[in-house]
């Protein structure tokens, strides 16, 4: 808190200066996005509101399974292809709804893709093989870990191709890996050349100016392993645009080609022998002695454990690739580890060179699959770009009319005084632009037309603090104290004044913020970080210059231009205090004139 | 802007002095009125409540040079007869029907590009779901009460408890008033107008702590004087702030002004129209209450504690003698009525405002005027020079 009388205004004012360089310096840093992120409905675009339930329909929704979804929901949009799509979450508690903002058009089956219920299988693999004819992977498959040699039974994990459990050079040696794969190659024929030109993505229905949205592909199913399946397995490009859009509606009990999540390998998968909600438990830990990395343990229900304990039990006895069974997400493979020897305990680690976070992720993959959630369409608000650039036009000529009035309002009533209120505004605002780009850059704030009305308004409350401090000083100067110690005086009371008030008004924008959704939360962001501009400014810009000026022998002198004409204001004259009553008069004189 | 700037100086004075506390009977009468008018309007008409709230779908259309008439038929073709068609902004239709899927929301806007030839990304679509709205509404509630809460606690302590429950009344008030003029004019509620109601609060009471800090400033250590009621030094605070709280309205007010002037122009009805309406209805409520009803809502609960009581009783007694011993002299016709207003309790509100030259303390007189002592002396105590 600044002393009373403040001894260096300049070097407040240098501090000030030092940071709106620093701000400026961090926003427009070369190299990176300058540009101030706009909400959808400032520039076109498709927003959903998803309320993420149980899909068993009781219970709520744990704070890690939301995050899960997000997580699937996130990759689900980023495998669309678009740039700049964000998914967040807003609100809290059981309340809380997930936003997901698309620019442009989408088409239905993106968004049938979207919401769709992620389900979690197992499915043994039938046939595995790499993701794209043209591409060769850049890296191998994780050579499998052998047996951990920990006296629990142990579904040895080769997680092949999974970007969260990138591949690592394991231990042990790699005997099986690469062979899974050519051994597979000769087995299913080279993929032909047209194979890319089936299940291409099709052009979405409604044409979009601004983007192209992949759309997912018809999921390859079938009920009997057929050369029709098996041709549609070779056919599959993972490269192929909406290849790796997850969401598909996938049935558990059909068979189906799918890829790995990466796009790297594609599998030929079994009817699932296991569901996501047959897992009752699953963490990540490193064993004791730390050989071999992180690993994954699974816990089953008594009913999972069973179907657990038979499938192994067939799929060790097979050779490589249908000794591996798939975990898949979303109708996506997460992983594939290889089974070594029958499960029978009800309880299996999967290991394989894990870093932590492969894998933790790889566990909350499992968790999320225990309790699945299904996703409501809870609102859509699709904004034509006309309609956006409209919005944002709006927005900007109505802040700068605002803008320039309430400057000239003030430069009208405080004159010199006022012209300080008005550049305090102007670097209010520098910091706010400074600020929007730093923040659309590190939080992914984007402004929303009612953050712009956030802003707009906050002028009004910026401004206050100004004519608080003004009229206080008005009032000392009414008292007759010169203009320097009133600069001073009247800061004391002014500031108690501006934080109480703004105290307010912050926490009302915090409240805001935390339990609201959409266009109220883009607001109250705006409204909030203003406040704190105005704090900023109030104390480290206004209240030095005006002290710096009050010690101006022009400010001093009191003349009509100041604002702070003593016997316009009606005070007493600085020097000698003269009796009331010509001061008075004075007043009325000038009030007259 | 010169006049108001002596007039400053003649509030600060006390030589200038609306009666607002005294007075409070004639504001609170008005202010019942328009309450009453407001909850009137809430019980017989609905609120007119947007997609947002109720559910629906909305397609805003940007073209110039289709007709309404053109898009009613377009609508009755894509199976929407009963579509509600309404011209906003200069070059937008706006239609509104009830809740859609998602299939039956893109037939529309093909049956729209198609029939009315125009370009598909003009069309606009915004779905809400039935129960959306429900969530919505309740999670802005809950955000006020615990708004509330925190505000109210936080009053208390940085003042008192009875200027938190005057503060809160004002609130309760502007809100009421805001409501209210949605229901009786029918205007579409949108979660615009609920931010703009958000905004209200936290406006409002900026607005009601600015005055109770001065109010708070010349009733500091009053107990033991015997120069003024705790209503007199609270008018004297309310006038003293008089100008700042003008000057604020109209500075808060100038850009909600520009927000709405655009937004009609250049939008139509939008978010931030609807915004701005809200917030010019609550603010020039706000700007009315933290005066009229805020602060002579808090003299009435202080002027029931004991202690504030007995200073009434010494401060009217003071004056009678006072006004005994000095010369009659006349206020000289200034703008205002100069008035000293006693304890509102037993005060008939008209009578206070007469100009009684025998009751005036800003008259120039041989003593110094009492209104100005009490923030003077403080002055002096606290002024950390």
């Amino acid at each position: 808190m600044a002393s009373p009388t403040l001894q260096r205004p300049g070097r407040v004012l240098a501090v000030l200066l030092l940071i709106i360089v620093g701000l400026g310096l961090a926003a427009f840093w070369p190299g990176q996005d300058h540009s101030v992120k706009l909400g959808l409905d400032l520039r076109g675009g498709t927003e959903f509101i998803l309320v993420p339930k149980l899909a068993s329909g009781e219970g709520e929704v744990a704070p890690d399974q939301l995050d899960e979804t997000v997580k699937i929901i996130r990759s689900r949009v980023d495998s669309f292809g678009v740039a700049e799509a964000t998914v967040t979450t807003q609100g809290t508690g059981s309340g809380t709804a997930i936003v997901v903002s698309i620019p442009g058009t989408i088409s239905n089956s993106v968004r049938e893709a979207l919401t769709a219920t992620a389900k979690l299988t197992f499915r043994p693999v039938l046939a595995e093989n790499y993701g794209s004819p043209s591409v060769t992977p850049t890296a191998s498959p994780t050579p499998t870990a052998s047996k951990t040699g920990s006296a629990s039974p142990t579904g040895s994990a080769s997680p092949t191709a999974v970007k969260s459990a990138s591949p690592t050079p394991t231990a042990t040696s790699s005997s099986n890996g690469r062979a899974i794969s050519s051994a597979l190659r000769a087995a299913t024929a080279t993929p032909s050349p047209k194979a890319s030109t089936a299940p291409t993505a099709a052009p979405s229905p409604t044409p979009s100016a601004t983007t192209k949205v992949a759309t997912p592909l018809p999921p390859i199913q079938s009920k009997t392993n057929d050369a029709k399946l098996q041709a549609a397995f070779v056919a599959l490009d993972c490269s192929a645009p909406g290849a790796l859009i997850g969401g598909k509606p996938e049935d558990p009990s059909l068979y189906m080609a799918t890829c790995s999540k990466d796009g790297q390998f594609k599998y030929l998968l079994s009817p699932a022998v296991l569901l996501g909600t047959d897992i009752n438990s699953a963490g990540a830990s490193l064993p004791t002695g730390g050989v071999g990395g992180w690993q994954v343990d699974l816990g089953f229900t008594s009913e999972g454990a069973k179907k657990f304990a038979t499938a192994t039990s067939e799929l060790a006895k097979n050779q490589a690739p249908q000794n591996q069974f798939a975990i898949v997400l979303d109708g996506l493979v997460t992983s594939a580890p290889r089974v070594n020897e029958a499960i029978l305990g009800g309880q299996a680690q999967i290991t394989g060179s894990f870093t932590a976070e492969e894998a933790k992720a790889l566990a909350s993959t499992l968790k999320f699959g225990s309790l699945p959630v299904s996703l409501t369409v809870a609102a859509t608000n699709q904004v034509s770009p006309t309609l956006g650039d409209d919005q944002l036009r709006a927005g900007i000529i109505a802040g700068i009319l605002g803008l320039l009035l309430v400057m000239i309002y003030l430069l009208v009533y405080y004159r010199a005084l006022g012209f300080i209120a008005v550049v305090s505004l102007m670097v209010a605002g520098l910091i706010l632009y400074l600020s929007f780009i730093i923040l659309g850059r590190t939080i992914g704030f984007t402004l929303t037309l009612a953050g712009i009305a956030g802003a707009i308004v906050s002028i009004g409350i910026t401004a206050d603090s100004f004519v608080v401090y003004f009229e206080r000083i008005r009032d000392e100067v009414r008292e007759g104290r010169s203009l320097r110690t009133a600069a001073d005086t009247g800061w004391v009371r002014a500031r108690r004044t501006i934080l109480a008030a703004d105290f307010v008004s912050f926490l009302g924008a915090v409240v805001l913020y935390f339990l609201s959704v959409g266009n109220v939360r883009g607001f109250a962001f705006t409204l909030g970080l203003t406040t704190l501009i105005d704090v900023l400014v109030a104390f480290m810009f206004t209240h030095p210059l005006v002290t710096i000026s009050a010690r101006s022998k022009w400010f001093s002198s009191g003349g009509r231009l100041t604002g702070v004409d003593p016997s316009r204001l009606g005070g007493k004259a600085t020097s000698a205090p003269p009796t009331r009553q010509p001061a008075r008069a004075g007043a009325t004189a000038s009030k007259e004139a | 802007m010169s006049k108001l700037g002596t007039l400053g100086a003649r509030l600060y004075d006390g030589e200038v002095s609306y009666d607002f506390v005294g007075r409070r009977k004639r504001w609170y009468a008005i202010s019942a009125a328009i309450l009453v008018l407001a909850i009137g309007g809430l019980l017989f008409r609905q609120l007119n409540l947007g997609i947002e709230f109720s559910g629906g779908a909305q397609f805003t259309v940007t073209a110039p040079n289709v007709s309404l008439d053109q898009a009613r038929v377009a609508m009755a073709a894509a199976g929407h007869p009963d579509a509600t068609v309404t011209q906003s902004g200069s070059d937008k239709i706006r239609i509104t029907t009830q809740s859609l899927t998602n299939d039956e929301s893109d037939k529309v806007v093909s049956t729209l590009v198609k029939s009315l030839a125009i370009p598909s990304d003009s069309v606009s679509v915004q779905l809400v779901g039935p129960t959306w709205g429900k969530e919505i509404t309740s999670k802005a509630l809950t955000a006020l009460v615990v708004f509330l809460i925190l505000v109210a606690l936080f009053l208390s302590l940085y003042f008192e408890w009875r200027m938190a429950v005057a503060a809160l009344v004002a609130l309760a008030h502007d809100l009421v008033i805001t409501i209210g003029i949605y229901a009786l004019t029918g205007l579409e509620v949108t979660p615009a107008t609920v931010i703009g109601l958000l905004t209200i609060l936290g406006y409002s009471l900026y607005d009601t702590v600015v005055v109770f800090d001065k109010v708070k400033e010349n009733t500091r250590g009053i107990a033991s004087s015997n120069r003024m009621s705790y209503s007199q030094a609270a008018n004297l605070a309310l006038n003293q702030t008089l100008v700042r709280s003008i000057n604020t309205t109209v500075i808060a007010l100038i850009p909600v002004t520009a927000i709405l002037i655009v937004g009609v122009a250049v939008l139509g009805a939008s978010t931030l129209e609807d915004l701005a309406l809200a917030l010019f209805i609550g603010m020039a409520s706000g700007a009315y209450s933290s005066i009229f009803v805020a602060t002579p809502f808090l003299c009435q609960l202080k002027e029931r504690e004991p202690a504030m009581q007995a200073l009434s009783r010494r401060v009217e007694s003071r004056q009678k003698t006072e006004a005994k011993a000095a010369p009659k002299t006349a206020v000289g016709g200034r703008t205002a009525t100069a008035v000293l207003d006693r304890d509102g309790e037993d005060v008939d509100a008209g009578s206070a405002s007469d100009e009684t030259a025998e009751t005036d303390p800003g008259t120039p007189g041989p003593k110094q005027p009492p209104r100005r002592n009490v923030p003077r002396s403080k002055r002096k105590g606290s002024g950390k020079r």
